[in-house]
C-alpha cells in the first residue's frame, strides 16, 4: 500500500472571469509583427472613447510608426534601477498603482526584471496590477509560452529562457493574434525597422530564418485558436450551471472532463519536458492533471540527495504550471504509480522515454515495462524528447 | 542535407517550374486580409498598410472603399490616392480600365466579395482583381471567410446561413498569394453591429462568432502549414517539424481497435490535427481475422481517417518509417502489437515522436 501526501491543490482555473479586472494578451510570433503598434492603436481608440488609460511600459525599439502611435497617451515614467555598476529601466509598478488608471498598457510580458527588483518577472508585476483592479493590455510572443518551450527549441534551436506560465495566459479574458506574413516581417527586418543593421543581419541568420518564422507563425495561430476554444468550453459550462456557486473546492472540473493525466516525476532532466507536454495535453483534452513522484517507504535517505533535490525542483516546476502534485511512498514505483492511478481514475500515464537508471537500480526492474504491463486498463504514453536534427537549410 | 538522386526533378518538371515562376513574376501579388465578421478591423489594417507603403515610396492607390468608416480610418484616407469607383444606382464597381491606365504598383480593394452591377464587364469583383493581377498590379484586399467557397459549408454549419456569393477555390490557391488573419474578440465586433436585446440570443450570437473566429485562425494556420511544407521541400529538408499534430493509430485484427480509433479521432479533433490509420500486412490471416480487420478499417474510414495499408518484414520499422514520412507526432499502438501479437489488452500505448 502507498500513502499519498497532499501537497497542493490548485484552484480551478477560470477563463477571463476575474470579477474586477481583465487581462488582454496580444500574441505574436516574433519581434516586429506589430503587437505594440496594435496595442497602442487600441489604447488610442479607448482614449477617444473617454476611457482612463495609461501606458505602464512600452518598448519603442526606435520604431518610428510605433512611437507615433504612442503620441498623446499618458506614459508613466520608468523606474531607474542600479545594478552592478549599470543602470536599468524597469516598469514602475508602485507608480502605476498610485496613479491607478482603469486600463494599463504593459509591453513585453515575458520580460525578466533586473535582479533586486521586487518581483523577478514582469508577468508577476502585471498580476499585481490585475489584483489591484486595473485592466491590463499586454503583448508577448508564442515562443515565450512555457509549455511550448521544447517545441520552440526543436524548431529554432534556441532555448528560450524568458517564459510565461500557461495558466497566466489562460487567465486572460482575451488572447488576440497579431498576424503578419513572414515575407512582410523579413522586409521590415531588412529595412531596419525591427533592429539596427548589425543585429538584423545576425537575427536573419538565426532566429529570423524563414522556416523558423513560418513554423512559429503556425504555432501562434493554432495556440490562439486553442485559447479561444478553451474559453468557449468554459463559457458553455458556465451557461449550463447558472444557479450553482462556482466550486473552487470540488476536485471535479466544471468542464466535461473525460481524461485524467498522470505525469511521472523522477530525477531525470527529461521530467521538465514531460511536465510541459502533460500540461499541454491536459489543456487540449480539458483533463485533470497530476505530477506524481514516488519515494522509498520509510527510509528516504536511500535516494541520493541530488536526486531528491531534482525531484523537488521538478515538483515545484509542475506547481508553477498549476499541475497538482503528489508524493507517494512505496518501495515498488511501478506498483505505487499504477495503484494511485487506479484509485484516482487516471486514464493516461505519461512516462519519459529516457532511462530511469538510478531509479531502476533503486526499484529493481525497468519501470516503463512494468507500468505498461501492470496498467492494461490505462493508456500509457511514452514521450520521447523532441530532438533537433542538425541541418542547415541550403541557402543560395 | 543531400538530395537523393531519385528525387531530382526531370527536365520537363524543371521547364514547367521555370514557366510557372516566370508567369508568377509578371503577375501582381495578391495579399488578403482574412476576417470572420464586419467591424473587426480588416479595413483599418489594410488601409494602414497602404499608408505605410506609400510613405515608404511605393505607388499605392485605393480602388474600392466601404460606404462607412470609423474615425481611425477616416484619418488615413486623405493620405492615400483614390481612383473613384463607377456608380450604377446604389452599387459601385472598380473602374478597371482607369486603374490599368494609372497602373500603380499596389491597388487597395476593400471588400473582395462583391457582385458587380448587372451589365458590368465582369460579373464579380474577384474577376476584376484577377484582371489587375494579370496586368502586373499587386492587390491588397479584405474578405470575410464565409465568402470563400471552400469554407462555405463549414460556415453554414456554424451560422445556419449561406453566403449569397462566393470566391472560387482556385482564386486564392496560388502559392504566391498571401493571407493575413485579422483577429479580434467577438464581443468587440458585435458591438459595431446590431446587438440582440435578450441575453440568450446575444450569447448564442457570440458563440457563433467565436467559432467563426476560430475557423479563421485555423484556416490561416493550414495555409501557413502548406507554406512551411513547401519551403522545407524546396530547401531539400525532409524533416517534419511537428507544428501540426498528426495522429497515427496502428490497427491489427486483434487490437482493441474501436476504442483506439475513437480515442485517436478525439485526440485529432482536440489538437486540430490530421488523423491517420495504418495496418501493416500480416501473412496468413484467418477468415475471421480478415473480417475483423476489414471492419476496423471501415470504421476508421467512417471516422474520417486517412487509411494506409503498409507492408514490410518488420512491422515496427515499417510504422516508424511511415510516421517519419508523414510527420506523425503521436502514434497509438494496441497491446497486442506491443506484446508481439500475443495477448489482447484493452489499453494502448502511445508513443510521442
Amino acid at each position: 500500500m502507498s500513502s499519498s501526501i497532499h501537497i497542493n491543490r490548485d484552484e480551478e482555473q477560470t477563463y477571463g472571469q476575474s470579477d474586477r479586472s481583465q487581462l488582454k494578451v496580444f500574441l505574436g510570433y516574433a519581434a516586429g509583427v506589430g503587437k505594440t503598434y496594435r496595442m497602442l492603436e487600441e489604447a488610442q481608440q479607448l482614449k477617444r472613447q473617454g476611457k482612463d488609460i495609461a501606458v505602464g511600459y512600452f518598448e519603442p525599439h526606435g520604431r518610428k510608426d510605433t512611437i507615433a502611435k504612442a503620441a498623446g497617451l499618458e506614459l508613466i515614467p520608468r523606474r531607474i534601477v542600479a545594478y552592478r555598476g549599470g543602470t536599468f529601466q524597469e516598469m514602475d509598478t508602485t507608480a502605476i498603482l498610485s496613479r491607478r488608471p482603469a486600463t494599463c498598457v504593459v509591453d513585453e510580458l515575458a520580460h525578466t526584471n533586473v535582479p533586486g527588483s521586487e518581483r523577478s518577472k514582469r508577468w508577476e508585476d502585471v498580476q499585481v496590477l490585475l489584483d489591484a483592479g486595473i485592466d491590463v493590455m499586454t503583448s508577448m510572443n508564442i515562443q515565450h509560452l512555457e509549455s511550448l518551450n521544447d517545441q520552440v527549441f526543436q524548431i529554432t534551436g534556441i532555448r528560450v529562457r524568458e517564459t510565461v506560465p500557461d495558466w497566466f495566459v489562460k487567465s486572460a479574458a482575451e488572447v488576440v493574434m497579431v498576424d503578419a506574413t513572414t515575407g512582410a516581417l523579413l522586409n521590415r527586418l531588412k529595412r531596419g525597422n525591427i533592429y539596427a543593421a548589425e543585429k538584423a543581419q545576425r537575427a536573419m541568420e538565426n532566429f529570423f530564418k524563414e522556416s523558423n518564422l513560418t513554423a512559429l507563425r503556425e504555432l501562434a495561430l493554432r495556440q490562439t485558436a486553442h485559447e479561444l476554444e478553451l474559453r468557449e468550453i468554459a463559457s458553455a459550462s458556465e451557461e449550463r450551471r447558472p444557479q450553482q456557486e462556482p466550486s473552487s473546492a470540488s476536485p471535479s472540473s466544471p468542464k466535461a472532463t473525460i481524461d485524467r493525466i498522470l505525469i511521472y516525476v523522477c530525477a531525470d532532466a527529461s521530467t521538465a519536458m514531460l511536465i510541459r507536454r502533460g500540461r499541454r495535453m491536459a489543456d487540449y483534452l480539458c483533463a485533470d492533471c497530476f505530477a506524481v513522484s514516488v519515494i522509498p517507504l520509510r527510509d528516504h535517505s536511500r535516494l541520493p540527495k541530488q536526486d531528491r533535490d531534482a525531484v523537488a525542483k521538478h515538483l515545484n516546476f509542475a506547481r508553477n504550471l498549476h499541475v497538482e502534485t503528489r508524493i507517494l511512498e512505496g518501495d515498488d514505483a511501478a506498483e505505487t504509480i499504477v495503484d494511485f492511478a487506479r484509485r484516482n481514475q487516471i486514464t493516461q500515464i505519461l512516462l519519459s522515454r529516457r532511462n530511469h537508471s538510478s531509479w531502476s537500480r533503486l526499484f529493481g526492474t525497468d519501470l516503463i515495462l512494468r507500468i505498461v504491463k501492470e496498467a492494461k486498463d490505462i493508456r500509457v504514453i511514452i514521450v520521447s524528447e523532441r530532438r533537433r536534427s542538425n541541418y542547415t537549410p541550403a541557402h543560395k | 542535407m543531400v538530395n537523393d538522386s531519385s528525387q531530382r526533378p526531370s527536365p520537363e518538371q524543371l521547364l514547367a517550374q521555370i514557366q510557372l515562376e516566370e508567369r508568377r513574376e509578371r503577375r501582381g501579388k495578391l495579399k488578403v486580409f482574412l476576417g470572420y465578421a464586419a467591424g473587426i478591423g480588416k479595413s483599418f489594417q489594410m488601409l494602414d498598410e497602404g499608408r505605410r507603403r506609400r510613405e515608404r515610396g511605393e505607388d499605392v492607390v485605393v480602388c474600392a472603399t466601404q460606404p462607412q468608416y470609423p474615425a481611425e480610418i477616416q484619418a488615413i484616407l486623405p493620405r492615400l490616392e483614390v481612383i473613384p469607383a463607377l456608380k450604377t444606382g446604389e452599387s459601385e464597381s472598380i473602374d478597371v480600365p482607369a486603374v490599368i491606365r494609372r497602373h500603380p504598383q499596389v491597388a487597395l480593394i476593400d471588400g473582395l466579395a462583391y457582385d458587380n452591377p448587372t451589365g458590368s464587364p465582369n460579373a464579380y469583383r474577384w474577376r476584376d482583381v484577377e484582371q489587375l493581377l494579370e496586368a502586373g498590379i499587386s492587390v491588397i484586399t479584405t474578405v470575410n471567410l464565409q465568402y470563400l467557397e471552400k469554407l462555405r459549408d463549414e460556415v453554414e454549419r456554424i451560422t445556419g446561413k449561406r453566403a449569397p456569393y462566393s470566391i472560387p477555390r482556385g482564386f486564392l490557391d496560388s502559392s504566391a498569394d498571401e493571407i493575413v488573419v485579422v483577429d479580434a474578440p467577438a464581443m468587440e465586433s458585435l458591438l459595431h453591429g446590431a446587438t440582440p436585446a435578450d441575453r440568450a440570443a446575444r450569447l448564442a450570437e457570440q458563440h457563433k462568432l467565436s467559432r467563426l473566429r476560430e475557423l479563421a485562425l485555423l484556416v490561416a494556420a493550414s495555409v501557413v502549414d502548406h507554406q512551411l511544407e513547401s519551403y522545407l521541400r524546396s530547401h531539400g529538408v525532409d524533416q517534419p517539424w511537428g507544428v501540426q499534430e498528426r495522429i497515427l493509430v496502428c490497427v491489427t485484427p486483434r487490437s482493441n481497435a474501436v476504442e483506439m480509433l475513437e480515442s485517436g479521432r478525439r485526440n485529432a479533433d482536440r489538437f486540430q490535427g490530421e488523423f491517420y490509420v495504418a495496418y501493416v500486412q500480416q501473412p496468413a490471416l484467418s477468415q475471421e481475422d480478415r473480417a475483423i480487420l476489414q471492419q476496423n478499417l471501415d470504421y476508421a474510414r467512417k471516422l474520417g481517417a486517412q487509411v494506409e495499408i503498409l507492408s514490410g518484414l518488420d512491422a515496427v520499422d515499417v510504422i516508424l518509417k511511415f510516421a517519419h514520412q508523414k510527420g506523425i507526432t503521436q502514434i497509438f499502438i494496441g497491446h497486442s502489437m506491443r506484446e508481439g501479437g500475443g495477448g489482447v489488452g484493452c489499453g494502448a500505448t502511445k508513443l510521442t515522436v
